[in-house]
């Protein structure tokens, strides 16, 4: 490779890339993040520098610089504001204040303002729904958003005071936790999980994670102690063409993935602001379990804020003896953990694009066989859990499963932890045994009217007031945690709308199905929300929801439909109401197509329109 | 003994390591597929090689086949989701079959023909993409790619020179060049690269080779691409 053709960005990019790994190419995404930081976007000279550093072509570089949402190849602002486009921002009010937001500053939404000082969009969910309005200034959070706060926010950026200087008030993020219980609730003593599970063995505390009938908190709910066993026994299964790497050993790892970016929810922000220590631990009993000697944490750049608190508890726990070499005095029991900060991808909450993304490259979900306990990360046999999960098997290792599982329902054990917001008196945390019924959940937070609850998020189930008896289990309603109330007066189809352009914007392109599919959907959510659609869009929408649901490569596209197959069948008046009577209605807007030639010519008068 | 597999009825042998896809391939059983070439290594992107395998949707290109797997693969129903997939790839780019110098030779154009497909039913996204003249032998038009990553896959596994990458998200996914200006008229590509000659559709096109076959007389003029594929003939190349 040539050396850097440009000496000033050279001088630029030097200390950030030997601030991630020297020129290990798994670090080109946090590099990245802090070239964007950096620069406000990432220069195609920088990438030429980066291609030289990391002994990578400039393509592959591009094509990540390209994928992730908060990285970016064209100039923004100084200043990049992003407002939560989550329904639950919405409902409280984000379209009128971001529009208020962009007349204050003279800026249209998805444009750089002329002097280049700020620019203005929307981003997925920022996890903030029970303290939204919410946004990002530069990848901070701002919550609770009204036109006070972003009159003061405007006058900082217009006189370019530095975001590091702004009122901590604007930043402030609450916990919320509204009902605690095993997991918030009982104290927590550091170390004690790893004692008790040096005193028992790592064989007999996989035992106890069995018996306990842990599942991952992430939703899709596998047995936890059965991927750890398949993770620790991978070399015997892999007949010799697995990587070894010392005596006959591939090195195993195991992660955690924090990269919450299901809309609305946002328990394992909470986990990791108050309860880390809980998170590792877990975390540091599964490396024992597994014979993993490095951890990750993949941290979605939303959550960036949270980064230098939980360097700051590992560090502590290092002094401490809970983390490094031989913890807790224990001769070859080694292991420490690592942050990476993810950019602006739901997709890589997919355990296999998240090890994609975790090696510096394009959050792509794998093809699978090989499945990540057998070979993940850098090709070597690895454990990726939830948070929750994690706080769990600290739990399970102090307390023992049998503890553990008598609570919950017979095929859910423990407890879980429920992300609530939108129409409802109390929004924040909630942590329920397994089994409780939606009605209960909906009293004790105050959702008086509530009309329909949006069960784990957009990928998962739309419950409507019928069905409010259902449980909170993997038995009957499985949920990775989030819990969106709507009450009576809500137009369905208005969150059903906001969830075809999540996935949409969400997809990774990767396969035909969804990259194509999830677009098909929202231009028809789109064509009736414009009061064009028809009878036959209705049938056009089961029908693209079939084919993700059945030809997609990943969960993504599998669950692209549900909001809008869900609404259908649950909420039909909601669309109904929108159509027109016609059998069929053009998707092309013959007048609308005009609009450019319009804008060039300045005109708006009848003769420049078609009706 | 051998170990089979059974594809709508039919028994075929396998050995170890092969997937769905290539066991089918041996025995000249046609799956469709466009983003899948022998030569390469499976990427199991284009989703059209989908079969039901007891009940479950994979895809033959990357699923291993195991011994007594039951696959269902010429069904009206798959074959029915094969071309909504087909007509998706239609309407996400800009494929002018009458104009376009790759029509009779164009594995899209032709799994299009052998799945039944008479509209593209959808409405075209009519996205804006980039043309590419930089390089004196070959032209690169992004109207016609399928993001089937083969000429990704050529230049970086057989060329050794990593001419291709993609970027962009979603529906914004894009080929990109390597080279500092982004035109293939700068980079190392080169007209004998296996790249060059790998595109199933008329995304890369050699120069001053137009119509030298006419219309009529090329590949899937005479034959439908099941006929050719069981044939022997592989995927892929078309001059």
């Amino acid at each position: 490779m040539e050396p850097c053709e440009y000496p000033h960005i050279e001088d630029q990019l030097a200390p950030i890339v030997g601030r991630h790994g020297g020129g290990d190419a798994t670090h080109l995404l946090q590099i990245l993040r802090d070239v964007q930081d950096h620069f406000h976007f990432i220069p195609p000279e920088a990438i030429g520098c980066l291609a030289s550093h990391l002994n990578l072509s400039r393509a592959q570089i591009e094509g990540v610089a390209g994928f992730y949402s908060f990285l970016s190849l064209s100039p923004q602002g100084e200043y990049r504001v992003l407002f939560s486009d989550n329904i639950t921002d919405n409902m409280l009010g984000k379209p009128e204040l971001m529009q208020y937001f962009c007349n204050k500053l003279w800026v249209e939404p998805g444009k750089v303002s002329e002097d280049n000082l700020v620019s203005v969009d929307s981003t997925s969910c920022t996890g903030m729904c029970d303290q939204g309005p919410a946004a990002l200034v530069n990848g901070w959070p701002l919550t609770n958003l009204d036109q006070n706060r972003l009159d003061l926010i405007s006058e900082l950026i217009r006189i370019k005071k530095p975001v590091a200087e702004w009122p901590e008030m604007l930043f402030e993020v609450r916990d919320n936790v509204q009902r605690p219980g095993m997991l918030l609730g009982e104290a927590f003593e550091h170390g004690a999980g790893i004692r008790a599970m040096l005193a028992r063995g790592a064989e007999a505390t996989l035992k106890e994670v069995d018996v306990a009938n842990l599942r991952g908190r992430g939703g899709a709910g596998f047995k936890t102690a059965s991927k750890w066993t398949f993770c620790h026994a991978a070399i015997a299964e892999e007949e010799g063409s697995m990587i070894c790497d010392v005596g006959g050993n591939p090195e195993r790892f195991i992660v955690c993935n924090a990269d919450e970016g299901e809309p609305g929810t946002f328990k394992d922000r909470v986990l990791l602001s108050s309860y880390a220590d809980m998170v590792f631990e877990g975390m540091t009993v599964g490396a024992r379990v597994i014979g993993a000697r490095k951890g990750f944490l993949y941290l979605r750049g939303e959550y960036r804020y949270l980064l230098k608190p939980l360097e700051a508890v590992l560090s502590r726990r290092r002094a401490n003896g809970l983390l490094g070499e031989n913890i807790l005095g224990e001769t070859g029991f080694s292991f420490d953990i690592e942050i990476h900060l993810g950019a602006g991808a739901y997709i890589c909450g997919e355990e296999s694009a998240l090890i994609e993304s975790l090696e510096g490259k394009r959050g792509r979900p794998r093809n699978r066989p090989p499945f990540p306990v057998t070979r993940g990360y850098l090709g070597r046999p690895t454990v990726v859990d939830n948070v929750e999960t994690f706080a769990c098997a600290a739990r399970i290792a102090e307390k023992g499963g049998a503890w553990f599982a008598a609570m919950g329902t017979a095929q859910s054990t423990g407890t879980k932890i429920l992300s609530i917001s939108g129409d409802c008196a109390r929004p924040g945390i909630y942590e329920y045994p397994f089994g409780v019924t939606v009605e209960e959940i909906l009293r004790d937070c105050g959702a008086e009217d509530a009309h329909a609850v949006q069960v784990s998020g957009p990928s998962g189930t739309l419950v409507s007031w019928q069905e409010f008896g259902r449980r909170i289990a993997f038995e009957d309603l499985p949920t990775a945690g989030a819990f969106m109330v709507f009450h009576r007066q809500r137009e369905m189809f208005a969150a059903a709308h906001n969830f075809t352009h999540f996935f949409a914007h969400e997809s990774c392109g990767f396969c035909t199905p969804c990259r194509v599919g999830t677009q098909l959907q929202k231009r028809i959510m789109d064509k009736i929300a414009n009061g064009h659609g028809t009878p036959a869009d209705l049938e056009e929408l089961k029908h693209v929801g079939h084919i993700l649901g059945t030809m997609s490569h990943c969960g993504l596209g599998h669950t692209a439909a549900n909001p809008v197959l869900d609404t259908l069948k649950k909420f039909p008046g909601t669309f109904e109401r929108k159509l027109k009577a016609l059998s069929f209605e053009p998707a092309f807007d013959l007048d609308g197509a005009l609009q450019t030639a319009r804008d060039i010519t300045g005109r708006d008068d009848d003769w420049a329109h078609l009706s | 003994m051998s170990k089979t597999i059974t594809i709508d009825g039919t028994k075929i042998s396998f050995t170890e390591g092969q997937t769905i896809m290539d066991a089918a391939l041996a025995a000249k059983v046609y799956i469709p597929h466009l983003c899948h070439n022998p030569e390469f290594k499976p990427h199991g992107s284009c989703k059209l090689c989908t079969v039901n395998v007891n009940g479950r949707a994979v895809s033959a290109c990357t699923m291993p086949a195991s011994d007594g797997m039951e696959v269902e693969n010429k069904t009206e129903t798959l074959d029915n989701e094969r071309r909504a997939i087909v007509q998706m790839l239609f309407v996400e780019g800009n494929h002018l079959c009458p104009t376009c110098e790759k029509s009779g030779n164009c594995q899209l154009q032709a799994v299009a023909y052998c799945l039944g497909m008479m509209t593209p039913h959808y409405n075209h996204f009519y996205p804006p993409r980039e043309i590419d003249a930089s390089h004196p032998d070959v032209f690169l038009d992004r109207n016609r790619c399928i993001l089937c990553e083969l000429c990704v896959r050529a230049s970086r596994d057989v060329d050794g020179k990593n001419v291709f990458g993609l970027s962009g998200r979603g529906i914004g996914s894009r080929l990109v060049v390597n080279s500092a200006s982004g035109r293939l008229g700068d980079s190392t590509f080169a007209v004998t690269d296996r790249a060059a000659k790998v595109c199933p559709t008329g995304a890369i096109l050699i120069k001053r080779q137009g119509f030298s076959v006419p219309i009529g007389s090329r590949i899937y003029d005479h034959k439908p691409i099941c006929q050719v594929e069981t044939e022997g003939k592989s995927g892929g190349e078309h001059e």
